[in-house]
C-alpha cells in the first residue's frame, strides 16, 4: 500500500498544511470543504502508512569510488 | 710530478664526496622549517629545509610521502628522517627523506590557522554560499569509514528518526595516508549521481592527527564545490576542522549530523494527528454553520421552497454532522494511545466510506456479525446504515 520513499511524501505533508490553511478560510464553501476534508483524510492515511511501514535502506558505493580515483 | 698524480677529474672528486657523504650520513634526523615546497605531478615532493643560518635541499619520493598524514606547507617546522645523497650531474647534495612528522602539535595548529585564514580570505566560509538543508531527504550520501562507529551510530539514528530515507555510503578512509584524497573523491562521486539530497561528511573522535584529513585543502575545496548541501560531523563537540567552516552546516558529532539531516517521525506522527483533529473539528463547524444558515433562512423569510427539497438538504447536513461528530468523539481520548487510535480512525473512515456506498453492518449484542456462522436466530439485530442505526 505505502509507496517507496520519493518526493510524494514531502508533497503530501505540504499538501496537508495547505488543506489546513484552506479550510481555515471564513468563506469556504460546503462542497469545497468536504472535498478538502476527504482529500486530507486520504493523504493523512498515506503519510501515516508510508512512515509506519518504512524500512531504512542502505546502499554502498565503494566500487565506484575506486574507479573514480583511478580515473583521476 | 706527485702533485699531478693527485689531480682528480671532477667526476672522480664528486665520486669521492659522494662516498664519504653517503656513508657518513646514511641515517640522519633533521629538524627545520619547510620552504619552497612543491608537490610534483609525478607524485614526488621537493622542498628546502632551513633554519636561521643554513638550508638543505630535500626530496621525498612518491610511495613514501603517501605515509605522511598531512600535506606540508611552507613555514611548517618538521622533523625528517632520511639519508644524504649526492647528485653528480649538478654537484649537489640533498636529503632523501624516508619519513616526516610535524615538529610538534603546535605546527599542525599553525598550519590549520594558516589554511583557515587563506580560505576565509577567498570567501569559502561566507554565509552567502551556505546551501539550505532539505527537510525531507529521500537519499542521504555519507562519506565516512564503512566499518567505523560513526557510521553505525548514523544508521541507528536514521532508523529511529526517519526510516523512510535511503543512505548511500561512499566508503572512505578517514585518517592516515590518502584519506583526504578519498574523502574528496567520494564527495565528487556523490555529486555525479544527481539523486542525493544532502551529504554527511564525518568521522568519530580522535587526536588532531586522526582528524587531520578534514583539515586538508583538497577536502575543503571539494566541499565548497559540492552542488549538494553538506553537513560536517567530525570528532566531538570541541573539535573544529576546516571542513566544518566550509560545510553548509556544522554538526558537533556524526550522530548530530544525522539528526540535522532527518525530520523526526514522532513529530510527523504528531503533525498528522493534529491535522486530523483540526479538520474533524473544522468540518463539523463548517457543516453546522451551513445548517444554521439554512434553518435561519427558512424561519426568517418563510421561503416557499418545496418541502422535500428543504428536508433533503437538512437531512444531508444532518448525516454529514453525524459523521463528523463521530470523528471528533474518537479524538477525545486520543492522548492515551495516539498511534493505535489514529489507525482506528483511519479504519473507521474506510468503514464509513463503505457504508456510504450503500453497504450495511449487522450487530447482535453489540458485536458485529461478519459471517453467517456468527449469526444467532431470535436475538435482536441492529443494522448500521451510513446515516443511522436501527434495532429490529
Amino acid at each position: 500500500m505505502a509507496k517507496k520513499n520519493d518526493k510524494n511524501f514531502e508533497q503530501s505533508i505540504k499538501r496537508l498544511e495547505e488543506i489546513s490553511n484552506q479550510l481555515d478560510k471564513e468563506d469556504i464553501g460546503l462542497d469545497e470543504s468536504i472535498k478538502l476534508y476527504e482529500e486530507g483524510i486520504k493523504l493523512a492515511k498515506y503519510c501515516y502508512d508510508t512512515l509506519k511501514e518504512a524500512e531504512l535502506k542502505i546502499t554502498e558505493l565503494k566500487k565506484e569510488v575506486e574507479n573514480s580515483i583511478r580515473e583521476d | 710530478m706527485s702533485k699531478e698524480e693527485n689531480i682528480l677529474s671532477v667526476s672522480e672528486l664528486t665520486g669521492l664526496i659522494k662516498t664519504v657523504l653517503e656513508e657518513s650520513f646514511d641515517e640522519v634526523f633533521v629538524v627545520g622549517e619547510i620552504s619552497n615546497f612543491k608537490a610534483h605531478v609525478s607524485g614526488h615532493w621537493y622542498f628546502t629545509l632551513k633554519d636561521a643560518n643554513a638550508q638543505i635541499s630535500c626530496a621525498m619520493w612518491r610511495g613514501l610521502n603517501n605515509y605522511v598524514f598531512f600535506t606540508p606547507q611552507d613555514g611548517m617546522k618538521v622533523i625528517v628522517k632520511g639519508k644524504l645523497t649526492v647528485y653528480p650531474p649538478r654537484g649537489s647534495y640533498q636529503i632523501d627523506v624516508r619519513s616526516m612528522q610535524p615538529a610538534g602539535e603546535g605546527e599542525l595548529q599553525a598550519a590549520f590557522e594558516k589554511l583557515k585564514r587563506k580560505l576565509a580570505e577567498e570567501g569559502l566560509f561566507d554565509e552567502k554560499y551556505k546551501k539550505p538543508i532539505p527537510k525531507f531527504p529521500v537519499k542521504i550520501g555519507i562519506v565516512t569509514a564503512i566499518d567505523g562507529a560513526a557510521f553505525r551510530d548514523m544508521i541507528s539514528i536514521a532508523k529511529r528518526r526517519y526510516p523512510l530515507v535511503e543512505l548511500i555510503i561512499a566508503a572512505s578512509k578517514v585518517q592516515g595516508e590518502g584519506a583526504a584524497n578519498e574523502i574528496a573523491a567520494s564527495i565528487k562521486l556523490l555529486n555525479k549521481r544527481g539523486d542525493i539530497d544532502v551529504i554527511i561528511v564525518g568521522r568519530g573522535g580522535g587526536s588532531l592527527e586522526d582528524l587531520w584529513a578534514f583539515n586538508e585543502e583538497i577536502v575543503a575545496r571539494e566541499i565548497f564545490a559540492s552542488k549538494i548541501p553538506i553537513i560536517s560531523g567530525v570528532g566531538h563537540e570541541i573539535d573544529f576542522t576546516i571542513s566544518d567552516f566550509v560545510a553548509d552546516l556544522r554538526a558537533p558529532t556524526p550522530s548530530a549530523a544525522m539528526e540535522l539531516a532527518t525530520p523526526n517521525s514522532e513529530q510527523l506522527f504528531a503533525f498528522i494527528d493534529e491535522f486530523l483533529y483540526y479538520i474533524n473539528n473544522r468540518i463539523f463547524e463548517i457543516t453546522s454553520n451551513y445548517k444554521d444558515k439554512i434553518e435561519h433562512l427558512i424561519k426568517s423569510y418563510g421561503f416557499r421552497l418545496p418541502q422535500d427539497l428543504i428536508k433533503n438538504k437538512i437531512q444531508f447536513l444532518d448525516s454529514l454532522l453525524y459523521r463528523f461528530q463521530n470523528g471528533i468523539e474518537s479524538k477525545f481520548n486520543f492522548e492515551s494511545n495516539k498511534v493505535a487510535l489514529l489507525a482506528h480512525k483511519i479504519e473507521s473512515f474506510n468503514l464509513e466510506k463503505t457504508l456510504k456506498r450503500g453497504f450495511t453492518l449487522i450487530k447482535q449484542n453489540d458485536k458485529y456479525i461478519p459471517r453467517l456462522k456468527n449469526f444467532s436466530k431470535g436475538i435482536p439485530v441492529s443494522i448500521k446504515f451510513f446515516d443511522g442505526e436501527i434495532k429490529i
